[in-house]
Order: structure tokens, then C-alpha cells, then sequence
């Protein structure tokens, strides 16, 4: 949970999709853009939660699925599908979720932290959660999303 | 017209200051790498005030002096010699060879604009 | 970007240019084959920086180079004789000063005690040369204290309190206005001083037509009371003091009737003339002629950071590399969409022979020309690269006690900016171990037979497309033996195991060969040569090396010409479209069933000139289908691995060839095995681009890969 400080409550935005029936969101900040689908041409020997790369006008840009890589089963995508185009670090990468709904403005304090219930691996990517009109989102940390290092277990 | 001077100077740290510190004080300036090039730029244009170096390749400040002095075209065209040397020796030949003036690197803008007001009145 | 900022900027290019110089010049001269032109040159690289360095206030760097300018002086006018000791104490000077340079530019300090140690040594040196007091005072005088020598004469100040009286004659000669003087500023520069009346005497100019235009026929006598002490009289007129006669006299009585006896002109009281532009207009030479040739400027400045003057008189521009880099990008866009729009064009149906599809092929030259002119602009020789371990060798040199002679060959061949320069650790990696590692001391040497010197040799060719580059040394070569010993004991290889020459030389590149235990042990080369073999693949480069006991390794790198075009086959493999670079491919073949032939349970080979050439299918290899597909009926490519090993790549059918834009797949995501990188392709699809050793050395090992998942 971030320290709470005066800067840190300045209202941030965060968008917030859908992937299955869970809702969860990220800081607008890393968000470059959001694009319909498109197949991505395959990566061998990639984790499986990464589809592929696709060509984001003239850049060579790697697609998450993102439900795989929190543990979910593997998205079936298709032009249903959203890709949102993120910085993650140094690195652009599109994440591949089943909807966006909507832009959230809260500032720091309304984010709680992650149930205990959740799992370790989950935690590692989803750092605090919100619950605004009934809806639980979690908020998602996204430099953990490209690391190697934490891979679900099979 | 505001007039013109002619820098020859094989470093082109040396001929980017001198321009700015000319331009700043509004003269037109052309320029030369060295000694040969500055002669065959004076064929295609004479200016009012020559600024030179001592040590260049293929013709040093010396024999350009000296060519130029030789040429009755440029007579009486006022050529400050610019030097990291202050020695008596390099001012005697510079002097020998036809300098008006002398001016030791590294100079102050101000100070460079004096002299060329001094000797291109 | 602020003047002065660009300036300094330009300082420190200008910096970088005069220190080449000086490395070569400094080696020719060490080799004996230096002119008086190249101890000119050099002379003048250490002063030019010596110059600039005074303009930006860079003191130490001064002082270093004025310390060493002198003692190249020295040797500029034969006093300081060129041995061998002296040339090492020039080589070592250069390459303090390049460090000076290099600390002043990042604003980091220098350690002092090498500097002043380094002074100590010139300073020597300069001493024993001839002696010339002279000079010696002349050193002296010049301490850090430039001054124009013109008077800063306007900013008098409260008036002291000795103001005096002179009594100035003047007669100037024709050379004074020869040189550009003119008494009528003289004049005016004293008339500044302080209170100032002026007499001309014009009794000896003669009549028209006895008027020599060029000649002198005025004399002057100043009065002036100044509170500026004789001193700064006589330096006004420092410049013109051989060109005429002057007396400068003190006069505390009342205005001097006479002159002095050594003017030979009497002055008799004329009636006092103003100083007026006309009087010194006649004697003095005529105005310059204002000759408005239209030549325009002929301001040389240079082409962008990096790129050596061609010629002073070659015209050149300077440019942003940024916006080099910008125009290089554009035009990798301009063949992705070109290419884009010959493909749609093609699928709308329209013939190939149809006017569209003609310019369509006419836009293709085209912007193959504008490609291959734009990367013309990055290109770089490979000299300053080599220069680079020219100094290296020479430190190692000093460190080692070994004697080492770096030789480099084809300094000017060029290749992309972005190649040249991830290969300076590489390469500097290599010469460091050909000195440490691949040159005996001078007693092996000599023992040997020898020449108590080695030989490291640098050399850089274009060849089919990329350029080669070879680092080589004449020592004792491989110790095969011990490479064997040691690849055993590190499990690298199976004790048994039967290995070439070759084979043997190349385990130096394996990953985890070399710690530093052996460092000392092997009389090959060692240190970190995995590293260096995979930054120079990161290249899109291969590696080889090969050696001779008792007469030294060579090694070798091809690497392409330029990191953002690659000249590639366009194959189908299972439903990915795959690209694999043209260099690797030594043919295509179609197989035929008495062409292949099974090895063991699940190997096949396919006959190859003689011999057999392994099979590999490539869609299984990277998980794009379960089982192989049959060689006869596909399509085979036989590549040739950068340790020349052949594999018979086994594709679906093959596309076409052609010139791709390189895309970086690490930018975004991470370096894949097997994979160069990718491309765009005419559909806007992303293709992958093979990088043959990888994906060779993959299937070597026991590939028991997951296969890829069902793609989205």
C-alpha cells in the first residue's frame, strides 16, 4: 500500500476493463492507447500468456494475454477482444483484456490492500483494491506483468 | 553595407568564435581554412579587415601575410594576426612579414572588436 | 542550442579530429616514417586544442598541452632528437592529453600526480634538448596570462597623479602603410590618452608630378599630457616601430621649440593642421577596392559528428545526428509501406504487366536508392575505432612488459554508425587478449625464432554484403591441449569426444570456458570470449577463429553493414511466414526421395556435396506443428553456421527475396532464441526473422521445447 503523503493524494485516473467477470484497472499514466484486436504473429518458446507481437506502426509490440498471466484460463481471442497499449519500463506492450469500461478519478486513499485471501502470485500483480458503487476492482502494478521471474505455477 | 571581414583559421572552434564575436558586433564575415584557401577566397572578394592564424597546414599565417602583401590589389588592407604565441620572435616575424596587429588567443570578444575598430577605422 | 554551448560542442569534435591526428602522426614518427609535415601536423593538433581549450577557460588542460606543445617544438626544429624513449614519452603525453580532454568535456577531475608526473617527464626531456635561452624565456614569460597587446585605452579611470608631458615625433615610412597602418590612427589612439594637439609637417611632400602614391612624405610631433605612463606609449606603437621614426620624449618644460638630434627633420613651428581623414589620405595607400564579387561564403563547416573532412574544399554541412536517425527511420517506413502497397495492389487483382504495377516497380528502385543514399549518411569509417586500440595495445604494452605493434588495414572502410558502435567493447576485448594472452614475452619470442616484437594486426574489408573484420596476432596460437583439458573439467565437452581443430579453437567461445583461474593458465585466448561471440551476434554477426601452434589465431567477424536492413528469403513455414537472412543461405534444393536418408530413430540427413548435411524442420524446431513434415515435397534450404557447419533448413515453400526492414523485437519484449529479430511485412503483419547459429545450436541440444500454444 503506498505511503500516503500530500503529493500522493492528488486524484489520479485509472482505467478501469473487464476481463471474464472480474473487473480490475490501471494508472492512465502508462497508458498509451487502446486498439481493437488484431492476430499477433507467434513467438516461439514465449510463456504462453504471450500471444504473440503485433505491428503498431512500424514498432514491433508483444500482446499479454492478460487473463493468462494472472492465472485465469487462456483468453479466446478474437476481434471481441481489446488490446490496451501500456509502458511498462522502458517497453511498450498491449495488453489483451475482453473490455475497457470506464475512466475511474480517486485518489490514494481509496485504494485498499489486496485480500489475504488472494494467492502470492496474484498479489504480485494486483497491488490494492478498490470498491466503488459495488464494484470490486483491483488495481494493477504492471511492472511485474513482463518479468520472468514470476510465473504462475503450471 | 556593414563590412566585411575575412577570418583564416584551420580550427573550426577558432573560425565559429570569431564569427559569432564579429557578427555579434555586426560585421559580415567570411572565412577561410587556411593560408592557400585564404588566398583563393580573396579572389572572389576583398574585405576591409583580414584576421589570420599563424599555424595552419599548406600555407601558414607568415606566407599568407607575406602574399598578400606582395598582391597590389589588397595594399593597405589591415591584417591582425591571431596567436596563442606571444613571443618576440613570432611578433618580429609577424611583424617582418606584413602584420598591422596582433592579437593573442584566447581573446575577449570585446577586446577583439576594439582592435578591429582600431585598425579599420 | 546556446551559442557558446554549440561552440564548446564543436571544440570537443574539433578535439576528437586533432587527437586522431596526433595518434597517427605520433605513429608515424615512432615508426620512422614521418615527414617534417606530419611533426608539423602534429605540432599544430596539440596547439589547436591548446588554443581552444585557453578559449573556454579549460586551465588544466592548457597547462598540459602547453607543456607538451613545447616539447614538440622541440622536435619541430630538430633541438629534440626523435629516439625511441622520447616518442614513448609523446605517445604517453597523447594519450594524457586525450584523457584531459575527455575529463574537461565531463567536467570529471583528472588525477593530478599522473598529470604533473607527465609534465615532469616533457619537461626533461626539453632540457636535455639544445639549449636556447631564448625559448627558455621565452616559456617563462608565456605564463597563463594572455593579454591582447593593444591598449584597453578608453577606461582611464581617476586621473593619477603624474601626469606628464611627451613630445612625440612620428615619421613614418611607406612600409608602415604597407602593412595596413595608418598614421590617422595612431593619432587617434593617442589623442585618446589625454590631452593631445598634433603638428603635421608637410614641407617635404613633393609636387605631383615627383608624387610617389605609395610613398611617405609626412612627419608628425604630438604633444600630449597623459597621466598613462611611456611605457603604454610605446606600446601603441609596438606594430609600427620598424616602419617609421619615433621619439618618444618626456618633456616637464614648457613646449619643445627644437627636436631632438636624431630626427632629421627640423620641425620649424608650421601652423597647426587638424588630423583629418583627407591629409593621411594621400600619402597613405588607396582604400581597398570594394569588390562585390558574388562568391558568397565559403564557410566550411563539416558533415555530421563522426565523418572526416573529405577535403578542406569539398563543400559539407553539419547536421543533428537526431535528425539523421529520424530520416533513416522514415525511410525504413517508406519501404514497409511501399512494399504494403504492391502487395495490395497485386491482391485488388490488378496484372502484373498493368501500368500501376510498372509504377509500382519504379517506386521499389526508387525508394531502394533513397534507402541505400540514406544509410550512405550514417556510414562510418572504421579508422577511429581502429585508432582506439592503437592506444589500448600501447597501455598494454606498458603493463605487460611484452613489445606489441599494433598494424590495422583498410582504416576506411565504412559501415553504419549504430554497427561501429557496439563493436568497440568487443573488439576492444579481443586486442586485449591477443596482447595478453596471444603474444609471448620477448624472451619466448626470441627463443622461438622470433621477432622480440609481436605483431597484433586490425583489418576491415567489405565482403558480399557485410564487412569482415579480422583480429590477429602472431604469437603461440592455441594451446588445443589445454583447451581440451580444461572444456573436459568444466563438463563442457564429453572426455571422450572427438573434436577438429576448428571444433577444439571454437569451444573458447562457450559459455561458462573461461573464469578467471584460467586466465593465467592457457597461452590462448580466454577471458569472456562467450560474451564477446554473443554481443557480436546481438550484431546480427558471426564469429570464428581460427588458429596455428607457434604462429597465432585469427579471428574472424562478418557483420551486416547496417542493423536496420537485412537482405532475406521469404519462406512459408506452416502457416507463419519466416524470414531467413540471404548471407546464410548457400543453396536451395528440393530434395528428392534417394536424397534423404534417416540416421539413428529421429535424425535424417540429406546428401551434400559429398558428404550430409542434417535436416532440421523448421516449423517443428519452433513449435509451429508436431510431427516433421516430409523433405521431399518441401523445400530445403542449406545454410552455413558461422563454425561452418551445414544444416539443411527444411521449409514449406519459399515466398521470395527481398530487402527488409529490421525490427527490433528486444526494444518491446526480449531476445528470442533462434530469432534475430522481425519485420513488417507487405500485409502489416509481423514476420520473425531467423537467426541461423541460434537456432542451429538449439536443435543440437535434446529439444524437448513445449510447443507453442494455440495462437490467438
Amino acid at each position: 500500500m503506498k505511503e500516503v503523503n500530500a503529493v500522493a493524494d492528488a486524484p489520479r485516473e485509472f482505467i478501469a476493463f473487464r476481463i471474464g467477470v472480474q473487473e480490475f484497472c490501471i494508472d492512465i499514466m502508462s497508458v498509451r492507447e487502446i486498439r481493437g484486436w488484431t492476430p499477433a504473429t507467434a513467438l516461439p518458446h514465449a510463456p504462453s500468456y504471450v500471444r504473440g507481437v503485433i505491428n503498431l506502426r512500424g514498432s514491433v509490440l508483444p500482446i499479454v494475454d492478460l487473463a493468462e498471466r494472472l492465472g485465469f484460463p487462456p483468453t479466446d481471442a478474437s476481434a471481441r477482444q481489446v488490446i490496451i497499449v501500456v509502458q511498462v519500463g522502458a517497453q511498450i506492450v498491449g495488453l489483451l483484456v475482453d473490455a475497457v469500461s470506464d475512466i475511474l478519478t480517486l485518489t490514494n486513499e481509496k485504494i485498499q490492500p489486496t485480500p489475504e485471501v488472494a494467492s502470492a502470485f496474484v498479489k504480485s500483480f494486483v497491488r490494492g483494491m478498490l470498491a466503488i458503487d459495488g464494484r470490486m476492482i483491483g488495481v494493477i502494478e504492471l511492472d511485474s506483468i513482463m518479468s520472468t521471474e514470476t510465473e504462475a505455477a503450471a | 553595407m556593414s563590412m566585411t571581414i575575412l577570418t583564416v583559421d584551420d580550427s573550426r572552434t577558432m573560425r565559429d568564435m570569431l564569427k559569432v564575436a564579429l557578427m555579434d558586433a555586426g560585421y559580415r564575415v567570411i572565412q577561410a581554412v587556411d593560408g592557400v584557401h585564404g588566398l583563393e577566397v580573396l579572389e572572389q572578394e576583398t574585405p576591409q579587415v583580414i584576421i589570420t592564424d599563424i599555424n595552419m597546414p599548406k600555407l601558414d599565417g607568415f606566407g599568407f601575410i607575406e602574399s598578400v602583401r606582395r598582391d597590389q590589389r589588397y595594399l593597405g588592407i589591415p591584417i591582425l594576426v591571431l596567436t596563442t604565441e606571444s613571443s618576440p620572435e613570432k611578433k618580429n616575424l609577424a611583424r617582418r612579414a606584413g602584420a598591422t596587429g596582433w592579437i593573442v588567443k584566447p581573446f575577449d570578444s570585446a577586446k577583439l572588436v576594439d582592435v578591429v575598430r582600431r585598425v579599420a577605422a | 542550442m546556446d551559442t557558446m554551448a554549440a561552440i564548446r560542442e564543436t571544440f570537443f569534435q574539433e578535439c576528437e579530429e586533432q587527437l586522431g591526428e596526433l595518434e597517427v602522426g605520433l605513429t608515424a614518427m615512432d615508426e620512422g616514417a614521418a615527414d617534417s609535415e606530419t611533426v608539423n601536423a602534429v605540432f599544430r593538433a596539440v596547439h589547436s586544442i591548446k588554443g581552444g581549450a585557453g578559449a573556454f577557460k579549460l586551465d588544466r588542460l592548457v597547462r598540459f598541452a602547453h607543456t607538451f606543445e613545447t616539447s614538440l617544438d622541440l622536435i619541430r626544429s630538430e633541438q629534440l632528437a626523435t629516439s625511441t624513449t622520447v616518442m614513448r614519452t609523446m605517445l604517453r603525453s597523447a594519450d594524457l592529453l586525450a584523457d584531459l580532454v575527455k575529463a574537461a568535456r565531463s567536467g570529471d577531475s583528472v588525477d593530478e600526480t599522473r598529470v604533473d608526473a607527465q609534465i615532469a617527464e616533457l619537461k626533461s626531456l626539453s632540457e636535455n634538448a639544445k639549449e636556447s635561452p631564448t625559448r627558455a624565456a621565452a616559456d617563462e614569460a608565456e605564463a597563463l596570462d594572455f593579454q591582447p597587446v593593444l591598449l584597453e585605452l578608453d577606461d582611464l579611470g581617476p586621473p593619477e597623479s603624474q601626469a606628464a608631458r611627451y613630445a612625440i615625433k612620428i615619421i613614418p615610412a611607406p612600409d608602415l602603410y604597407r602593412k595596413g597602418n595608418e598614421t590617422v590612427r595612431l593619432l587617434r589612439e593617442l589623442s585618446r590618452m589625454g590631452e593631445f594637439r598634433v603638428e603635421c609637417d608637410a614641407r617635404h611632400v613633393p609636387t605631383l608630378d615627383a608624387l610617389d602614391p605609395e610613398g611617405a612624405y609626412l612627419a608628425w610631433r604630438v604633444e600630449l599630457t597623459t597621466s598613462e605612463d611611456e611605457a603604454a606609449i610605446h606600446e601603441l606603437f609596438e606594430f609600427v616601430v620598424d616602419d617609421c621614426e619615433l621619439q618618444i620624449v618626456v618633456d616637464r618644460a614648457e613646449p619643445v621649440a627644437a627636436a631632438e638630434a636624431s630626427a632629421p627633420v627640423e620641425l620649424a613651428p608650421p601652423p597647426p593642421v587638424a588630423v583629418a581623414n583627407d591629409v593621411a589620405a594621400a600619402p597613405a595607400a588607396p582604400p581597398p577596392e570594394a569588390a562585390p564579387i558574388a562568391a558568397g561564403e565559403s564557410d566550411k563547416a563539416r558533415a555530421e559528428p563522426g565523418k572526416p573532412d573529405v577535403s578542406a574544399n569539398a563543400p559539407t554541412i553539419r547536421v543533428d545526428l537526431e535528425r539523421v536517425d529520424r530520416l533513416i527511420n522514415l525511410v525504413g517506413e517508406l519501404v514497409i509501406n511501399q512494399a504494403m502497397l504492391s502487395q495490395r495492389v497485386l491482391e485488388a487483382g490488378l496484372a502484373r504487366s498493368s501500368s500501376v504495377a510498372a509504377g509500382l516497380g519504379a517506386l521499389e528502385q526508387l525508394t531502394r536508392e533513397i534507402q541505400e543514399g540514406v544509410m550512405a549518411i550514417r556510414a562510418q569509417p572504421v579508422k577511429p575505432l581502429f585508432r582506439r586500440m592503437s592506444r589500448i595495445v600501447r597501455e598494454l604494452t606498458d603493463a605487460t612488459g611484452k613489445v606489441v605493434r599494433l598494424r590495422t588495414e583498410g582504416e576506411a572502410t565504412e559501415v553504419d554508425r549504430t554497427v561501429i558502435e557496439r563493436l568497440a567493447d568487443p573488439l576492444t576485448h579481443m586486442v586485449r587478449n591477443a596482447v595478453d594472452h596471444g603474444v609471448e614475452t620477448p624472451e619466448a619470442r626470441e627463443a622461438a625464432g622470433k621477432p622480440a616484437q609481436g605483431e597484433v594486426k586490425l583489418s576491415a574489408a567489405h565482403r558480399s554484403g557485410r564487412i569482415v573484420i579480422e583480429v590477429s596476432d602472431d604469437g603461440a596460437g592455441i594451446n588445443r591441449q589445454r583447451v581440451r583439458e580444461i572444456a573436459i573439467k568444466k563438463e563442457l565437452i564429453a572426455p571422450d569426444a572427438q573434436l577438429s581443430d576448428s571444433e577444439i579453437d571454437n569451444l573458447l567461445f562457450m559459455p561458462g570456458f573461461s573464469t578467471a583461474q584460467t586466465v593465467s593458465n592457457i597461452s590462448g585466448r580466454g577471458v569472456g570470449m562467450d560474451v564477446v561471440k554473443r554481443s557480436i551476434q546481438a550484431l546480427g554477426g558471426r564469429i570464428s577463429i581460427s588458429s596455428r601452434p607457434g604462429h597465432g589465431s585469427t579471428f574472424s567477424m562478418s557483420l551486416p553493414l547496417t542493423l536496420a536492413v537485412l537482405d532475406g528469403m521469404v519462406v512459408k513455414v506452416a502457416d507463419q511466414t519466416l524470414v531467413v537472412p540471404l548471407t546464410a543461405i548457400v543453396e536451395t534444393l528440393r530434395p528428392k526421395r534417394g536424397d534423404v536418408h534417416a540416421l539413428g530413430v529421429n535424425a535424417r540427413v540429406i546428401s551434400d556435396r559429398g558428404g550430409f548435411a542434417p535436416l532440421i524442420d523448421v516449423g517443428q524446431e519452433l513449435g509451429y506443428r508436431r510431427e516433421a513434415a516430409d523433405p521431399v515435397g518441401s523445400v530445403v534450404l542449406v545454410v552455413e553456421t558461422e563454425v561452418s557447419t551445414r544444416c539443411a533448413l527444411v521449409v514449406d515453400a519459399i515466398h521470395d527475396q527481398r530487402q527488409v526492414v529490421i525490427k527490433s523485437l528486444e526494444a518491446n519484449y526480449r531476445q528470442v532464441p533462434g530469432i534475430a529479430a522481425a519485420t513488417i511485412l507487405g500485409d502489416g503483419r509481423v514476420a520473425l526473422i531467423l537467426d541461423i547459429d541460434t537456432f542451429v545450436a538449439r536443435t543440437n541440444r535434446s529439444a524437448q521445447e513445449p510447443l507453442l500454444a494455440a495462437t490467438g
